[in-house]
């Protein structure tokens, strides 16, 4: 197949620097070079590629927009953006590892903890040496955080967690995980290792969807952790919440990344597959499919750009993060759908991309904040009333 | 060691090139521009002998403003500094000559060519380089040792059907090949230190090369295909074809 070029209606790269262009085409090649060749086969064998960490480590993916003195690429956020969206064409599984190790682990522990912590654990997650995940939603609360069960007692010098997890990315593989859980009614965040006595991570199965990623429950059991293992400097729901909305933030990147991928292939199916004695691309009712699919990848890239450029300038609001997610989740869903009726009976095989990133951006329309709920964050901005219960 | 690489930003090679109005150059505007392959072995041998023996490593380019972005991909490689002899236009001057001059105010211990840029195919700038500045020179090569202290390089070149080894003191020009090596990508730490990098732009020397080029002239378009059968029952219209019609059998 043809080198994917990108797709580039309304000459956006020449709203990009040099510098964040070198960093889109080099995860470019890296997607090409790395995953590409081996993401059908974890897909099918549902597997996640875990010799990739050490190469997206050494690429320099995680926590690439935290700081230097970390261990980390220091980069903007446009960068940033765009290599979620590199990663992302490639899979949204692998894309979902780096946002959980990036936005969901590595900037919880920038963000709220010690200096202590952000000295041991960043550089670890950095290069990869140490995996994370993100304890949040449980069996009983999803799009509702708020009513977690999930306790924390102080008990001397220790704190004693009790609870369960549930559709939690990496937890099997984790060697730390960011747990949410109530202290005297108020959510914290904590960190535990991996193996402290009564924390178990099975791994969740039959997933139809994110196949190369792993899911997995987190079931606490009176795991005595240090005192030192909270993160000291947040309390409440904003913590968790300031975590998603970094990571939210990548999603609405890589999601375009995803579509970009199903729309490319789209395209070069209906410029070679013959029918009638015509590329089906001269079909006017293809056209129409392809057309209205670059319209909304260009609409997207113009969100997320503008977003990146307001969050470089400090200035994002979570809405606003919502409504790029919210779109860009959905136009590629969308977008795969499509892809997927282009290819035919091809499409629903894993010699095409689309139906692989189709199933798994049903994920993705979910989790981190369903579309709905990121429908409810807009209009609660919009009109001051909150419509969540 | 310091070590000069000499790197030609080229069409990358899935453009399909377009001929410009004056009929002796090409259109470039819609052109999407790389690192010559070659000189990207050039690259990476110049970093690992950096990496091995200490030094600094320059690129050296000449060409238009818009090098600068394959400059910096080298500069995030890991090469040190960089200078770009600006063009504007075709460059109706002697490119050897100008890389030579530039370099002779360089102080360098090996200068590095990819064997031929794909555009032009040429494959004579590491040798003109090499004469204007009076130093041995080995192309096609796939394989170096350096010792610095010693002042001499060992070399593997290949020839038909086999290889070459060469010795030659220091300084030298070499010509790389593919096979000496595998060029990194970046990683983001490298392209964050790579803004932070010295480019120097200045005028190339320009003497008139004693080379012009009056024309260029695409393949004939390539005749339709000719189907002979689908399945077994062609093969032997095939057999007949290729035999008395295209005589390679
Ligand atoms: C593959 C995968 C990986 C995940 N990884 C993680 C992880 O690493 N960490 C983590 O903490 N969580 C993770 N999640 C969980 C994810 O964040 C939740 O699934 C998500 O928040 C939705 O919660 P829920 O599944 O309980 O759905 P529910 O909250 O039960 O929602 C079901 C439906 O009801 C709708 N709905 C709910 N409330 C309202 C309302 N007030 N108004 C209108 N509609 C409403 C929703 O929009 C949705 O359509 C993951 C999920 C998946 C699928």
């Amino acid at each position: 197949m043809a080198k994917f070029k990108g797709v580039d209606y309304y000459d956006i790269d020449t709203l990009l620097s040099e510098e964040e262009r070198l960093t889109r085409d080099t995860v470019r090649e890296f997607v090409d070079d790395q995953i590409l060749p081996v993401i059908e086969e974890h897909t099918r064998n549902c597997t996640f590629p875990k010799n990739l960490v050490p190469k997206m480590a050494e690429l320099g993916v995680f926590g690439a927009n935290l700081p230097e003195e970390y261990g980390c690429a220091g980069m903007n956020n446009v960068s940033y953006g765009l290599i979620m969206q590199e990663l992302e064409r490639g899979d949204s599984g692998v894309r979902s590892f780096a946002s959980v190790q990036g936005a969901l682990v590595m900037y919880p522990i920038f963000a709220y903890g010690s200096e202590k912590q952000k000295k041991h654990w960043l550089p670890k997650l950095a290069s990869g040496e140490k995996i994370g995940c993100f304890g949040l939603t449980e069996p009983d609360h999803g799009s509702d955080p708020g009513g977690m069960k999930t306790k924390a007692v102080k008990d001397g010098d220790h704190y004693v967690l009790n609870g369960a997890k549930m559709w939690i990315t990496n937890g099997t593989i984790a060697d730390i995980s960011v747990v949410w859980a109530k202290l005297d009614g108020e959510v914290h965040g904590f960190l535990v290792e991996k193996d402290t006595p009564g924390f178990t991570a099975p791994e969740m199965k039959g997933k139809y969807s994110l196949r190369a990623s792993v899911t997995s429950e987190l079931v606490l059991q009176n795991v005595r952790i240090p005192a030192e293992n909270i993160l000291p400097n947040v309390k409440g729901l904003k913590g968790p919440l300031g975590c998603l909305t970094q990571a939210r933030y990548g999603i609405a990147w890589g999601a375009i990344g995803s579509a970009m991928a199903c729309y490319d292939a789209s395209l070069n199916y209906a410029l070679n597959r013959i029918q009638f004695d015509k590329p089906i691309a001269s079909f006017q009712l293809v056209q129409e499919k392809l057309a209205n699919m670059v319209t909304e990848i260009t609409k997207g890239q113009l969100l997320v750009l503008q977003l990146g450029r307001l969050k470089d300038k400090g200035i994002m609001k979570f809405n606003q993060v919502s409504m790029a997610k919210r779109n860009n989740v959905d136009i590629a869903l969308t977008i795969a759908r499509v892809a997927r009726d282009i290819h035919g009976a091809n499409g629903i095989t894993d010699e095409y991309p689309v139906i692989r990133h189709m199933l798994n951006l049903e994920s993705v329309k979910t989790y981190e904040g369903t579309h709905d709920i990121h429908g409810l964050i807009i209009g609660q901005s919009i009109t001051g009333i909150a419509a969540y219960a | 060691m310091n070590i000069v690489v000499c790197m030609k930003q080229v069409p990358d090679s899935e453009t399909r090139v377009k001929i410009g109005a004056d009929g002796k150059s090409l259109d470039l505007s819609s052109v999407n521009f790389v690192i010559n392959p070659h000189d990207e072995f050039a690259i990476e041998e110049a970093i690992r002998l950096k990496e091995k023996h200490g030094g600094e490593v320059t690129v050296l380019t000449l060409g238009p403003d818009r090098a600068e972005n394959d400059i910096r991909k080298a500069l995030a490689m890991g090469a040190d500094k960089a200078v770009l002899l600006r063009t504007e236009g075709d460059f109706q001057g002697d490119v050897a000559i100008a890389l030579a001059e530039q370099i002779k105010t360089m102080g360098s211990d090996l200068v590095l060519f990819g064997k031929q840029a794909i555009d032009e195919d040429s494959s004579q700038t590491a040798q003109l380089v090499a004469e204007y500045l009076d130093l041995p020179c080995v192309t096609v090569v796939v394989k170096l040792d350096a010792d610095p202290a010693a002042k001499r390089l060992t070399a593997e070149r290949e020839i038909e059907g086999g290889t070459e080894v060469v010795e030659l003191p220091l300084p030298a020009v070499i010509g790389t090949q593919k096979g000496l090596n595998e060029p990194r990508l970046p990683n983001l730490k490298g392209i964050m230190a790579a803004k932070k990098k010295p480019l120097e732009k200045k005028e190339p020397v320009n003497q008139a090369s004693k080379v012009e080029t009056v024309g260029l002239e695409l393949p004939p378009p390539r005749a339709a295909g000719k189907m002979v059968s689908q399945g077994l029952d062609g093969v032997p219209e095939l057999v007949r074809l290729l035999h008395e019609e295209a005589k390679v059998i």
